[in-house]
């Protein structure tokens, strides 16, 4: 395949897709207190969650669009359908999956079933199975996992009580956006001195909500706890809208442990515009490892607040863009508490024509006395149609913390090259392996089957882009 | 057949300056050809057009292997083919492990991918015998390596990989007495074994005594303008250069050092000897 086709496939990918509309309730296009009010009662939520999303939605009205990143004027809100109820996606026939996403699970070499799981269409048996012998797993610790609907109402004062903690419904644009329209997504909560020693992994959650416009997650790990959850998978997700606006909440108690591990791979038609933030209270610890591979355009800072002596936030992420696509992201972190500490570190791609920006912020209060901050930032630009730029933002408000900060840009280096290529590897085998090896820092961070995947879907995604 | 690679009036541009000025030579296998000259004339030069550097151009004469013509092969066809260079300044690929790469490298070249076992085998054995560390394997290449490391992992690739022609590029510069020996005898192992053959540039008689060279060439001024065998070398070893220059009556191309730019911590380099690309 040439550059050419790979585009074009990417197209057909987006675009080709015809779902027949076989949904038992959706909205009106479009957003208005009617709809939200539709949401609401189809899912029988309770009076407080109504009230919060109509002030959501009124908030959602008056804040305007970003002032920074990408121009997003050409959004016209009352293009979309914001509710479908979920039901009708898990009656979807397999045969209506386009080739080109069972080929690229077939490259990625994902067994069938678990194919159709991933494409949302397994039996509800299946996915049933495989979410009860987890269950079990962690219920015998306490450990609650739910998808966020079901957590409100099984659960509704734990969640209550932090529900837009983190993130509050005025925060931004797109955060207001998903406190007003939020269905599916993820609920943990850890109790206390619970440490989990295998990845809570979202896919074998009976999921049919999976493919939620505008997911919203909740993980509460109370002190002494550990979590790993991993998000979705690098498998691509697709969906017929355009518009996700994701929230994930995570509330880490002290001397608790979290990391959250995703691979962004929405296919090339969507905007993906998320907010990800964590509380970390006194010596816990937050890890964030945020890969962006597909969407349209995509909007992505994680957030550590250092809200605790001694707490800790590390974000390492890999942004990839490709052709028509524009990846701005990044991370924050704001130390709040004395003797926090952070460390960034970002890989940065850009391809046959994409733009990745790395965004960042590192702030330390007048509190956070005796705090260290490190950034690394590094991006590799693989032609001459492609862009990336670096906007870090560093504040240090006291005498005694440190932020520390670097950066480089490289295209792929002919002596390299030319040094693999001397011992038989072909360009495209050596421009891969270089490339690879850039983004390790981040896939060693991966649990092992993902970082194959990962590699895998990159390896497909650079085959015939070289030379 | 014999393999024989075929060298004729060879006249090779860096940029717009000529540096190779017409170089024939023919070196066959189980041959140890020693490249002498002053630094800055055209040695490295002529392993790195061999091997297919793209800095090079080739403006005149040939290269032939085994009867096909080396200059309409890709780098990794040269490689496949059985040349190898072991660099002078070996490269750094950060992220990716020796492991990797030389799996990589070896199943590039084989009908069926080599069997893990017998890969592990093998590069365990070759890491005790050029007494390199335990972890090798698992260490990116040459990533934070001395210069010392950077060369047994040149010796390393060599033994992996089997080339029926080998080129090394002052290999020996960097080591210790002790690791000369050790690569020295390690090459001369693999020589045994695969009758293989050497195209060796170096300034140390020191590891000439040890590989015992059955051919040598003085490069001045981008030519061959003596050759012999290794009594050359020594003579060369014992008296330098300048006998030379007065019996041919001709002026050795004083070296021009690389001009080496930096940028602030901002827009670094990487891998690239500091050079901005």
């Amino acid at each position: 395949m040439n550059n050419k086709d790979i585009i074009n496939s990417q197209e057909e990918y987006a675009y080709d897709f015809k779902d027949e509309d076989v949904s038992v309730f959706k909205t009106q296009k479009g957003l208005n207190e009617d709809v939200i009010k539709a949401i609401s009662k189809t899912k029988g939520e309770p009076e407080w969650m109504l009230e919060y999303r109509l002030k959501a939605y009124h908030k959602f009205m008056e804040i305007p669009l970003p002032d920074f990143g990408p121009d997003l004027s050409d959004i016209n809100f009352n293009d979309f359908t914001y509710y479908i109820k979920p039901s009708d996606k898990v009656s979807k026939d397999w045969k209506e999956v386009p080739e080109t996403i069972k080929n690229t699970f077939e490259k990625l070499k994902i067994p069938e079933a678990e194919q159709k799981f991933l494409a949302g269409v397994s039996t509800q048996y299946e996915s049933e199975v495989v979410y009860h012998n987890m269950l079990k797993e962690v219920e015998e610790k306490g450990v609650i996992f739910y998808d966020t609907d079901t957590a409100l109402k099984k659960h509704p004062d734990l969640f209550k009580e932090y529900f837009g903690t983190v993130v509050s419904y005025a925060d931004n644009k797109f955060a207001a956006l998903n406190a007003a329209v939020w269905s599916g997504g993820s609920f943990i909560y850890v109790p206390k001195g619970v440490k989990l020693e295998k990845p809570l992994q979202s896919y074998f959650r009976i999921n049919s909500e999976l493919m939620g416009q505008f997911e919203r997650t909740l993980i509460i790990c109370d002190e002494g706890s550990d979590l790993h959850y991993v998000e979705g998978c690098t498998a691509p997700k697709y969906s017929n809208d355009s518009l996700h606006a994701a929230t994930v909440e995570i509330i880490v108690k002290s001397n608790a442990k979290c990391r959250y591990s995703t691979v962004q791979n929405w296919s090339s038609n969507i905007l993906n515009l998320v907010t990800k933030r964590t509380l970390v209270e006194e010596n816990g610890v937050m890890e964030w490892i945020d890969g962006n591979v597909g969407s349209h355009l995509n909007m992505k800072y994680p957030c550590c607040i250092l809200n605790g002596k001694g707490a800790k936030g590390v974000c390492i992420s890999v942004a990839v863009a490709s052709h028509s696509q524009y990846q701005d992201a990044g991370a924050k972190m704001i130390h709040l508490a004395p003797n926090t500490s952070s460390t960034i570190v970002s890989k940065s791609l850009s391809r046959v024509g994409g733009k990745v920006n790395y965004r960042g912020l590192v702030k330390m209060s007048p509190k956070a006395t005796n705090s260290k901050a490190k950034v690394e930032c590094d991006t590799l630009i693989l032609d001459d149609i492609s862009s990336s730029d670096t906007i870090p933002t560093n504040i240090v408000s006291n005498n005694s913390s440190t932020i520390e900060h670097e950066a480089t840009v490289s295209k792929i280096s002919e002596d390299q090259l030319f040094y693999l290529m001397s011992r038989g590897l072909s360009k495209e085998d050596a421009t891969q392996m270089i490339i690879l090896g850039f983004i390790e820092p981040f896939t060693k961070e991966l649990p092992m089957e993902y970082a194959v995947e990962l590699n895998q879907l990159l390896k497909i995604n650079m085959q015939g882009s070289i030379g | 057949m014999e393999n024989t690679l075929e060298i004729k009036n060879l006249h090779v541009k860096a940029g717009e300056k000529e540096i190779l000025k017409g170089i024939n030579l023919v070196v066959k296998q189980g041959e140890i050809h020693a490249i002498m000259g002053p630094n800055g004339n055209g040695k490295s030069t002529l392993l790195q057009t061999i091997m297919g550097n793209p800095n090079y151009e080739v403006t005149e004469g040939s290269i032939i292997y085994n009867g096909e013509d080396v200059l309409k092969m890709s780098v990794d066809q040269r490689s496949r083919k059985g040349l190898f260079l072991a660099l002078q300044y070996p490269q750094e690929i950060s992220g990716v492990t020796n492991s990797d790469f030389l799996r990589a490298a070896m199943n590039a070249r084989s009908e069926k991918p080599v069997s893990i076992f017998k890969f592990i085998k093998e590069i365990d054995k070759n890491i005790k015998e050029l007494k390199m560390k335990d972890d090798l394997a698992h260490r990116y290449v040459n990533d934070g390596f001395s210069g010392g490391e950077k060369k047994r992992n040149e010796i390393l690739q060599m033994l992996m990989l089997k080339p029926d022609i080998a080129m090394l590029d002052e290999i020996d510069s960097g080591l210790d007495v002790d690791a000369i020996k050790l690569v020295s005898d390690a090459i001369l192992k693999l020589k045994e074994e695969t009758n293989l053959g050497l195209l060796v540039v170096s300034h140390y008689e020191r590891f000439f005594t040890s590989i015992k060279p059955t051919h040598a060439h003085v490069i001045v001024d981008g030519k061959v303008v003596v050759e012999g065998d290794s009594e050359l070398v020594l003579k060369i070893d014992n008296d330098g250069y300048d006998w030379l220059y007065e019996e041919l009556k001709i002026e050795p191309l004083k070296e021009e050092k690389p001009m080496v730019y930096s940028l602030g911590v901002c827009a670094r380099n990487r891998g690239n000897n500091g050079r901005v690309i």
